[in-house]
């Protein structure tokens, strides 16, 4: 069971989710902190630890548009937090399976502050509400960098088949 | 079937002859961009080399642009001593195509790429900033990624897994009216795409309108194509891409153009007449939300912003340098001027356009990103409003989630600089 922490409306912009003048803080174990650092009450649950990790964002449509800043992804990862949304910007989505931030791509999701969502494979259910919606997959072409484990582990293996095969690429 | 510019770029990259919409491919990377935040590319790539026993090597350091732009100078400690980890890489790795902090030779990325013939027609082009669409204004498929991301293209020379997109065809015909350009076209795009509009596509941009404009304006178009969501926007090189190269980025070598075959695919086709376009603004705090002025002129503004990736060359300035010449910023307004580069800022004084701004009243600030997105300077107060030739307006972008961004061109801009109220250039700029 995922509790609702945060809702949210469409077009959220990572300047929202992590705003600029925070930007000259870089290493992901650091940017925690700034997460939504404009919604205090928010940023100020987060840090005190009173969001468990698991606890589930709810967004509209186009999450994550703008910047293609990845502190926006690993100040959620550093809470363990799920991200469900109507749907996603490319660069955060692309930046989100790179570092495992798990997101969730469910048109037509309805919740609120406080409800209960039973995240399955193919469906979301709040609940709270009754409702149910379907999630749309991500491709298989994503789906790989997932599995092995965010795309530094990814590039590793590449890096050292290349290097064991003696040639890059061509 | 025939291929669109971004297919066709895709298939030579990947070594295949031909790639459609949905295929993955792996395309080797001509260039790869980052800013400040290459101290976190840095960071992640050593990650990718952590025990793997190989000492940690970029894929092609001639292949690798770093260009200073957000913080500059550094406005905090912690930002100088990311950019001296930056500055010891590329050091290290004998980076060559890097910008420091330089009156000469720096600026921002999306300027400094075109002007120094880092970009071709036909290239693949990764930046660590969204608005490395801009390149597309050169005839290459260019596109925003995040910084673990670029560690993986530093490594690997490739970007993997990439889905081909689908390809949006924008069609524009007729000529501009007086003070409305390239900028009210994109806003007017974007205002009928949406922000999510054309996520996970690419926007083509055909027609005469585009044929006849200067690279500048189809490097504003490309620039704002990812506030529709487009991973990348092309402008098809053709003989103004090749004056750009020849005359204003010093390439002398050969350039092959990359046009897209005539019975390309299109996944929506859209026809715009700009004969009648009027100024366009963008509103807080989406760049979708688009009006046409009359329904927000008159509106009080205390900062005025010119500059950026977007809208801070050479022929913004001349605009709005024509506008505000022999005339007065409002008392009560502040007006802030980012030329884009160096170089641009150098014409400028030779032009004599920077003491124009200057007798007007305005600042002009050394190139960079500025005030763009509320780092280090021109932070807005509490219940402020900014019109600015920027290109985002999300709540807070400016340093303060309470204020508000209003985007627009530099003709309206310097209009309403003088009367301190959003001012329709076409009505004179002395009344609202």
């Amino acid at each position: 069971m995922t509790n609702v922490a945060f809702k949210l409306g469409d077009d959220i912009s990572t300047d929202v989710i992590y705003p600029g003048r925070y930007m000259a803080t870089v290493l992901p174990n650091e940017t925690p902190q700034f997460a939504f650092a404009d919604y205090a009450e928010f940023n100020g649950k987060l840090k005190a630890k009173k969001v468990p990790p698991g606890s589930a964002i709810v967004g509209g449509k186009n999450f994550g548009c703008g910047s293609s800043r990845e502190q926006a992804v690993s100040t959620l990862k550093g809470y363990e937090l799920i991200i469900v949304a109507e749907g996603f910007a490319r660069i955060f989505l692309q930046n989100a399976i790179n570092l495992g931030l798990r997101l969730v791509t469910a048109p037509g999701i309805e919740a609120n502050e406080g409800d209960n969502l039973e995240i399955g494979d193919h469906q979301v259910k709040n609940l709270t509400t009754g409702t149910v919606v379907d999630i749309v997959q991500l491709p298989k072409a994503r789906q790989v960098i997932m599995e092995a484990g965010g795309l530094i582990p990814f590039t590793r293996k590449r890096l050292m088949e290349e290097q064991q095969k003696g040639a890059r690429k061509p | 079937m025939g291929m669109t510019v971004a297919e066709k770029i895709l298939a030579r990259a990947s070594g295949l002859p031909a790639v459609k919409v949905g295929d993955v491919v792996e395309p080797k990377i001509d260039l790869a961009m980052s800013h400040e935040n290459a101290a976190l590319v840095i960071n992640q790539f050593l990650e990718v080399y952590k025990e793997t026993g190989f000492e940690a090597k970029v894929w092609d350091p001639s292949r690798v642009a770093i260009i200073f732009d957000h913080r500059v100078p550094a406005e905090s400690a912690k930002t100088a001593t990311n950019q001296k980890k930056v500055r010891d890489f590329v050091a290290r790795h004998a980076i060559s195509k890097f910008h420091d902090i330089r009156g000469d030779i720096g600026g921002i990325c999306h300027q400094i790429l075109p002007e120094s013939g880092y970009v071709r027609p036909g290239a693949v082009v990764v930046g660590t900033d969204s608005h490395t669409t801009s390149h597309g204004a050169l005839g290459a498929f260019a596109f925003g990624i995040g910084a673990t991301e670029m560690a993986s293209v530093w490594t690997l020379g490739y970007a993997v897994n990439i889905e081909v997109p689908a390809t949006i065809m924008i069609n524009v015909r007729g000529t501009f009216p007086p003070f409305v350009g390239p900028k009210d076209l994109i806003l007017h795009i974007i205002g009928r795409l949406t922000a999510q509009g054309a996520n996970f596509r690419v926007i083509e941009f055909h027609g005469e309108t585009i044929r006849k404009m200067a690279t500048s304006g189809r490097l504003v178009l490309c620039n704002m194509s990812v506030e529709a969501g487009a991973t990348a926007g092309i402008v098809p090189a053709d003989e103004e891409t090749i004056r750009y190269l020849r005359e204003e980025a010093g390439v002398a070598n050969s350039v092959t153009l990359v046009p897209p075959d005539d019975d390309a695919s299109y996944i929506q086709v859209l026809d715009i007449d700009v004969s009648a376009l009027v100024p366009q603004i963008a509103c807080p705090h989406t760049v979708d939300n688009v009006k046409p002025i009359d329904q927000v002129a008159g509106t009080p503004v205390q900062q005025i912003v010119i500059g950026s990736c977007t809208n801070g060359r050479f022929d913004d300035l001349e605009v709005a340098a024509g506008i505000l010449r022999g005339k007065k910023v409002a008392a009560g307004t502040r007006m802030l001027v980012f030329p884009a580069s160096g170089r641009i800022y150098q014409k400028a004084i030779d032009r004599g356009l920077v003491a124009d701004f200057m007798k007007a009243g305005a600042v002009v600030m050394n190139p960079g990103c500025g005030p763009c997105l509320g780092i280090h300077e021109g932070a807005l107060g509490d219940g402020e409003v900014a019109l600015s030739t920027t290109n985002r307006n999300f709540k807070g972008r400016m340093g303060n989630p309470n204020s508000g961004v209003y985007l627009c061109s530099p003709a309206v801009a310097a209009a309403s600089a003088v009367t301190g109220m959003i001012t329709d250039p076409r009505k004179g700029g002395a009344s609202a």
